[in-house]
């Protein structure tokens, strides 16, 4: 399993490489997810399958659908259908592809030698993680739970319209 | 089966790091500000990880997903900055914000 870390590893870096010299938010959005899921393979293979699905879940699912939205909500305009046909256009999104062939292959190997699948570490499963999170680290989930909530009135105060404005959609166009 | 030594992981996640601090400070506009943000964190949970699966303890994960949450409260109020910004100066280039002279 040595040699799976090592190509996620290669996978990481050459993904967030390409992630901060990408001109295009939008190509930058998906090395970046690339790299997140190489990642969580990376996470897999040292022992850590319940991190390694939040990782998939939360970064690169739901983190990263939130800046897609963001970044489709400021283009919006007469010239996105446009950029939308160059989007499609097969160089922009065959880099991407081929990195995540090449984790897909990786899952595919681990999953055909029915092994373990980590790199001689230990496996902890979710139950350890979840003992040690709700006895030992019980103040954090609590300090945890005041930041999101935080983070909930927050953004709820600065996505607000001030004004008159009723729909949050075309606040764009009259900004 | 070796066993990946944790030099190699924790070198893993400072050259991610570092590469999220190189975005950080080379681009100027603000959605790859977050975006390098994203990666730098990240990669700040990557070590976490290493060295909790060095030691075969569940430590390294909690304080991942403690990570996690500090990330997603600040990429939720980061956008909701951003779209504020976009309001105001009609640009993303944080050199455009120059209000505090800094």
């Amino acid at each position: 399993m040595t040699i799976v870390f090592y190509l996620s590893a290669a996978v990481a870096v050459i993904a967030t490489v390409l992630v901060i010299t990408r001109l295009n938010a939008v190509h930058a959005l998906l090395h970046l997810i690339v790299s997140l899921l190489a990642i969580a393979v990376i996470f897999f293979t040292l022992g850590a399958p319940f991190v390694a699905a939040l990782e998939v879940i939360i970064y690169a699912g739901a983190i990263m659908v939130l800046f897609v939205f963001v970044i489709m909500m400021l283009n919006l305009g007469p010239h996105a259908a446009e950029a939308e046909r160059r989007w499609l256009d097969p160089a922009i999104w065959v880099g991407p592809g081929i990195l995540a062939l090449i984790l897909a292959g990786e899952v595919g190997y681990l999953i055909l030698r029915g092994a373990a699948g980590t790199t001689g570490a230990a496996i902890v499963g979710p139950q350890t993680v979840g003992v040690s999170l709700f006895t030992t680290y019980m103040l954090g989930v609590e300090l945890a739970s005041l930041v999101l909530l935080a983070g909930l009135v927050g953004a709820y105060h600065l996505g607000r319209r001030r004004g008159a404005g009723e729909d949050g959609e075309g606040e764009r166009t009259n900004g | 089966m070796a066993e990946v030594p944790i030099e190699h992981g924790l070198l893993l996640a400072a050259v991610l790091f570092l590469l999220g601090l190189i975005g950080v400070m080379v681009r100027r506009n603000i959605i790859f500000i977050l975006l390098c943000l994203e990666i730098m964190l990240n990669a700040a949970g990557l070590a976490f990880i290493v060295a909790g699966s060095r030691w075969g303890q569940p430590d390294g994960q909690v304080m991942f997903l403690f990570i996690l949450t500090v990330t997603a409260a600040e990429v939720s109020v980061g956008l909701a900055l951003v779209l504020h910004l976009h309001h105001r100066f009609k640009t993303l280039d944080a050199d455009a914000m120059s209000g505090m002279k800094g």
